[in-house]
């Protein structure tokens, strides 16, 4: 083995080991900071000597107990030694002489809650989104710094100066290390899970760049997703946000063509679509409702992206199924946009009139002023109920508020189609 | 990115159908546990002896069937993992962590993703498309 493939394999050991080390250590020494500091610092130390001695049978109990050694050497060595850190050292020493090989189950459930209570405060409402999305990518999802800058387009700097300032700020507000329990969980679960998908969206539909399309981000949310589903198998949304990425993500290959553009939903090859995500999300699916959370935000997005993965052409697709979620969505979620896709699923399933009511209905809506969206659906509407100048001039107006010089060209397209009159092409 | 990881098994008993031990599955279980828990794990399967399948061979515009087993053959996969992992490293790592049995044999083969094609693929594989949706309109 080469240096560089030694070098390659200790930074694998490290990801696979890094999120449980970092959990377990924050647990003994209380401030996940520190633990991490001492994760790194293991990790020095199997760069120094596994080129040497190789890599040890069982590198993640290795790179804990060194992580252990330095945890006891540091508060032994703490100035401001008081009986305290006296007590968690000489805990820490008892825990080690425990740790044998062959309490293996107890050992795993043990991780799985340190992992979880590392979730819960990486995603603590008391960080800001940017914040959280760095430390979880950092701390469970075992991205270097000059990762995550790469994935979101910041300077690595920016990136390494939001999780000091995280991590500082956990340990000022100091942020318990544990799961929440009762009416809080719920709270703070929508905190991570939102965290979870606010990755998966910069990867789906990047914000910025020149690529739309991150997918390596996508599978960055989708790895934490599962991971999150196997530590809380009985929470209904958990399943429904796994199932919504799952779907979407089987059509990644599909969403792009030939010169990097999008593909919009009905006009991609669904030979494309990646099926082995599809059944993914489709179980996952399943999870979610028999657990009782078919009405969840997330399970109610992810059946209607079922919706779609079921039909094998457009013309199969479930109109009136997908027109009664977002009607779900609208009662659970109410929102402008919601209500644009509810106007144009119903549009589908019961002609274009049923939908140009309820998208007349939110002509007046603040929030979707400058929304290119609603004159390009109401235009489309209006020349499908053969409202060829009013078509027009809708489309005109949506190409007019588009910031997307492709999306614009095809709305321009459009328009002019109308001006033809009734032999426009589909 | 994905790998197929395959499982080539060195002890010969395996093809002849005879099952791992009850302590082997156990632990392949566990394993397999640990690759879901990481969120690594897409899909795996685990295959019939060769003698229940069959190999159709292409040759000079013909088509030759054969029956199982494939006595020739030294390497006869038994079963495989879909991984998605973040590098070559990773999954070496992984597979390295497989309770295998002795003279077993994984391989770790990257799987070919839509980035690995150029814009030319893309573009035959929309003229394709087009063609079909031309044909079926007519």
């Amino acid at each position: 083995m080469t240096a560089s493939d030694m070098h390659r394999a200790i930074e694998a050991v490290f990801r696979i080991e890094s999120a449980r080390l970092i959990a377990g250590l924050a647990r003994m020494v209380r401030d996940v900071g520190l633990a991490e500091e001492l994760a790194q610092e293991a990790l020095v130390a199997a760069l120094e000597r596994w080129p040497e001695s190789g890599v040890p049978d069982n590198p993640g109990a290795w790179l804990m107990a060194t992580a252990k050694h330095r945890a006891i050497d540091l508060l032994r060595r703490d100035r401001r030694l008081d009986r305290k850190h006296e007590e968690l050292a000489r805990a820490l020493e008892a825990r080690e002489e425990l740790a044998a090989p062959d309490l293996d189950a107890a050992i795993d459930d043990e991780v799985g809650d340190d992992l979880l209570r590392l979730i819960f405060v990486s995603c603590h409402p008391v960080l800001s989104p940017e914040a959280r999305v760095a430390l979880t990518l950092r701390l469970l999802g075992g991205l270097t710094t000059a990762e995550i800058a790469r994935a979101f387009l910041v300077p690595e700097p920016t990136v390494a100066q939001r999780i000091v300032r995280a991590k500082r700020t956990l340990a000022e507000a100091r942020v318990p290390f544990e799961v929440p329990r009762g009416a809080e969980l719920a709270a703070r679960l929508s905190s991570v899970l939102e965290v979870v998908y606010l990755v998966f969206n910069e990867g789906y539909s990047a914000t910025s760049g020149d690529d739309w399309m991150r997918p390596a981000l996508c599978e960055d949310a989708l790895r934490l997703g599962r991971i999150l589903a196997e530590l809380l198998p009985r929470e209904p949304e958990v399943h429904g946000l796994v199932a919504l990425m799952e779907v979407q993500a089987s059509r990644t290959r599909a969403r792009v063509g030939p010169s990097g553009e999008p593909v919009l939903l009905l006009d991609q090859n669904r030979a494309l679509w990646d099926q082995v995500l599809v059944r993914r999300g489709l179980t996952a699916l399943d999870r979610a409702e028999e657990l009782g959370g078919a009405r969840g935000p997330y399970a109610l997005q992810a059946a209607i992206a079922a919706c779609h993965a079921r039909a094998r052409t457009p013309a199969e697709t479930d109109w009136a199924r997908i027109a009664a979620l977002y009607d779900a969505l609208a009662q659970l979620a109410p929102s402008p946009v919601v209500e644009l896709n509810r106007a144009v699923a119903l549009a589908m399933a019961f002609g274009p009139a049923a939908g140009l009511e309820l998208v007349d209905a939110l002509a007046s809506e603040p929030s979707l002023q400058g929304y290119h969206l609603l004159p390009s659906v109401r235009g489309d509407l209006l020349a499908r109920l053969g409202r060829f100048d009013e078509a027009r001039a809708e489309l005109e107006r949506a190409a007019s508020l588009t910031r997307n010089a492709r999306e614009r060209g095809l709305l321009l397209e459009r328009a002019a189609a109308c001006a033809r009159g009734p032999a426009r092409p589909q | 990115m994905r790998f197929m990881v395959l499982m080539i098994p060195g002890d010969k008993r395996v093809e002849a159908g005879v099952l791992p031990d009850e302590k082997a599955i156990a632990a392949m279980m566990k394993f397999n546990e640990e690759l879901t828990r990481a969120g690594v794990l897409l899909a795996l399967d685990g295959l019939h002896p060769s003698s229940k399948g069959a190999r159709i061979r292409f040759s000079g515009g013909k088509r030759t069937v054969t029956d199982g087993p494939f006595g020739e053959a030294k390497e006869v996969i038994g079963g495989y993992w879909l991984w998605q992992v973040k590098s070559k490293a990773e999954a070496i790592e992984w597979a390295s962590r497989c309770p295998a049995a002795d003279g077993d044999v994984l391989e770790v083969r990257q799987v070919y993703e839509a980035s690995d094609f150029g814009p030319e693929v893309a573009r035959k594989e929309t003229e394709l498309l087009d063609e079909i949706k031309r044909r079926t309109k007519r």
